[in-house]
């Protein structure tokens, strides 16, 4: 990556001063021309006239460019999608056993909290279940949990940001329904739906969703106040471009790198949430393997030392993937900021 | 200035109405055993009669007019199932010095310490090896990252297990309290950290301070009458909400270590299924929220002259 990275800045640094030299030759050559001949009308080239104002400057290379230049962001990049990888391909891969299964021993006993071992890598759970496939199972419950909020929060809400920012007359609707909404903590609101609906992974997800949009909506909304009337939006409007295209176009990709930060961001905080509702007791049943409950099932024998895998592995797992996510959004964030492009 | 705190009060207050009314209209969906100690053997005529002799039969708009002049009269009910027949004003009466002793020893601790290490970790961004923020950068990204629920286990379990200190609370044994108030300080030090860190960065790069620095004013001298006061307005708005949410106390930590406060309380109420106790405490931890915010922000007008926030109220 580096050294791909060195040769493409090489050869842009060498056409570059090709280039400039090429231009001060012309300069020469202009002075040495006599009035007549410097003034004379050019021709008409529409492929000259196109050049005018050329940059090479690519947002999207640059942003990656700056990303990638960031050792730690690269490292929690690759960390992530191994596992993330690892999560998906876990079920498919030989060998695996089933995550609601128990597993009984030779006198038909259940092979209850059998230290991790060849057979059951991560050890097996109080019932006798093989706690490395329900690690990854959890895993995947919870990462559903995390993107399925993720996604809403940035559809609801570059909707609702997009009508309250660009559509005048909505704007004293949405600041009332905001300020109301926003001053209903977050996890009383969790709290009450779980509590009024079913446990479930469908329930986490809508009381999350909740509230979850307002965020998001405030930040575009603000966003799009800024960019809604400079010149090139104005100069868009007078030439009779739809609204539509005017946001799709326009504005939207001026806002690509925030939302996907949120996004990442949404994502921690959703699997965050689920372990929580799962401490009160109204979050996922045990059949529904998450980390939430894998966590809660460790915590209660983490006093016995033997037991204590059952805790440990739920919670690395955890860790990395919610701080991968965390660092991730954070670095990506800074190397779309186009302030931290000019190196 | 009168006029601002004025208007601010009566949106708060109407944002308050708005609230209690949404929250127990959805808290009228809960389900109905939670009105019973005994649900499963009374009859069907039974939890009739007591549905009406709750009013819980009657329309909606009836029973809020009679909910909120029971608010009036200062009136919370009583708890059903956790202490049946008790006022939950009194059930409450008890519970909330614990939270608030908790909250406010933590509150002091990592104000003290997140602002030390905010301090700390803006100056060495100046230094060569930027040791202290890298440091710093490494427990906030932890404490951040990490879902709370998780990092609070791991400070109980390592406190316990290595410092041998008891895992729960007993208010007999004063080492007991360090684990719960270690773990309710380190969420907000890291918080006040990482936010003073990055306004004391970002103030240190402005014109002002340059031109401070060209007039020969000592650095320490711009780091304290400059830097600071300015890069602390933007958190003062933070510092009512954590002292005013010591009340409520910590939902996790205090179920966490048994801690028989506020908190540990609506945990407890909604794995008992105690309907009009966890009607009452989300009510008040409502009230409390609301009243954070507009301490909050009545506080920023106070200390920072330049903000006047009844102009742009629409930015808000």
């Amino acid at each position: 990556m580096k050294n791909l990275y060195r040769q493409t800045t090489d050869t842009l640094g060498d056409k570059l001063n090709a280039q400039l030299a090429k231009d001060l030759d012309e300069d020469a050559l202009l002075a040495q021309m006599g009035e007549g001949e410097a003034f004379s009308f050019a021709e008409f080239h529409p492929e000259a006239a196109e050049r005018g104002g050329y940059s090479n400057y690519s947002y999207w290379r640059a942003t990656l460019r700056a990303f990638f230049r960031n050792k730690t962001a690269v490292f929690f990049l690759c960390l992530m999608g191994a596992t993330l990888l690892f999560t998906f391909i876990q079920p498919l891969l030989p060998g695996q056993k089933d995550p609601l299964l128990v597993h009984y021993g030779e006198w038909g006993l259940p092979l209850n909290n059998v230290p991790p071992n060849d057979e059951f890598w991560f050890g097996t759970n109080s019932i006798g279940q093989d706690l490395w496939s329900r690690i990854w199972a959890g895993t995947r419950t919870s990462l559903f949990i995390g993107f399925s909020v993720a996604v809403v929060e940035a559809v609801v809400g570059i909707l609702a940001g997009v009508l309250w920012g660009y559509v005048r007359k909505l704007d004293f609707f949405f600041t009332e329904l905001y300020n109301v909404l926003d001053n209903i903590p977050q996890t009383l609101l969790l709290i009450l739906i779980s509590y009024i609906m079913r446990p479930g992974v469908s329930t986490i997800i809508f009381a999350l969703s909740l509230t979850g949009w307002l965020g998001m909506a405030r930040f575009i909304r603000n966003q799009i106040i800024i960019i809604r009337d400079r010149d090139y939006n104005l100069a868009s409007r007078c030439l009779g471009v739809p609204t539509r295209r005017i946001i799709f176009k326009n504005l939207l990709p001026y806002l690509v790198s925030v939302i996907t930060m949120r996004m990442a961001l949404a994502i921690p905080n959703a699997i965050g949430s689920e372990v929580f509702v799962t401490y009160i007791g109204i979050g996922l049943p045990v059949s529904i393997p998450s980390l939430g409950n894998l966590i809660q099932t460790g915590r209660s024998l983490m006093q016995m030392a033997v037991l204590r895998y059952q805790l440990i592995f739920p919670v690395a797992v955890l860790a990395v993937i919610t701080i991968s996510f965390y660092v991730i959004g954070n670095s990506f964030a800074d190397a779309a900021d186009p302030k931290n492009h000019v190196k | 200035m009168a006029k601002y705190i004025l208007k601010r009060v009566l949106r708060a207050s109407v944002t308050l109405l708005i609230i209690i009314t949404i929250l127990f209209t959805l808290l009228r969906l809960m389900p109905i055993e939670g009105y019973f100690d005994n649900f499963d053997k009374v009859s069907s005529t039974q939890i009739q009669v007591k549905l009406n002799s709750l009013g819980l039969n009657d329309p909606l708009p009836k029973q809020l007019v009679r909910f909120y002049g029971q608010l009036l009269h200062g009136d919370l009910g009583t708890s059903n199932i956790y202490r049946k027949g008790v006022s939950i004003n009194t059930i409450i009466a008890e519970k909330i010095p614990i939270s608030v002793k908790f909250g406010l020893v933590s509150f002091a601790l990592s104000l003290a310490f997140g602002l030390a290490l905010g301090i700390w970790m803006a100056y060495s961004t100046r230094t060569r090896f930027k040791i202290g923020d890298r440091l710093g950068t490494i427990l906030i990204v932890v404490v951040q990252a990490v879902p709370s629920a998780v990092y609070h286990i791991v400070i109980q379990f390592v406190g316990s297990q290595y410092a041998h200190i008891p895992m729960l609370f007993d208010p007999a044994q004063p080492v007991s309290y360090i684990l719960p108030i270690l773990s309710l300080s380190i969420g907000n030090t890291a918080y006040y950290a990482m936010w003073l860190r990055r306004y004391m960065v970002d103030e240190a790069n402005k014109d002002y301070v340059m031109l401070a620095r060209a007039k020969g004013v000592s650095s320490g001298a711009i780091s304290r009458k400059h830097i600071f006061r300015n890069a602390m307005v933007p958190l003062v708005q933070y510092i009512p909400g954590s002292i005013l949410s010591t009340l409520m106390g910590s939902l996790y930590v205090e179920s966490l270590y048994s801690i028989p406060g506020m908190g540990g309380l609506l945990v407890t109420a909604i794995k008992r299924q105690d309907n009009t106790l966890v009607q009452a405490l989300v009510l008040i931890y409502a009230v409390v929220s609301i009243l954070g915010l507009l301490f909050g922000d009545i506080m920023m007008a106070i200390v920072d002259p330049r903000i006047s926030l009844s102009k742009k109220e629409g930015s808000r």
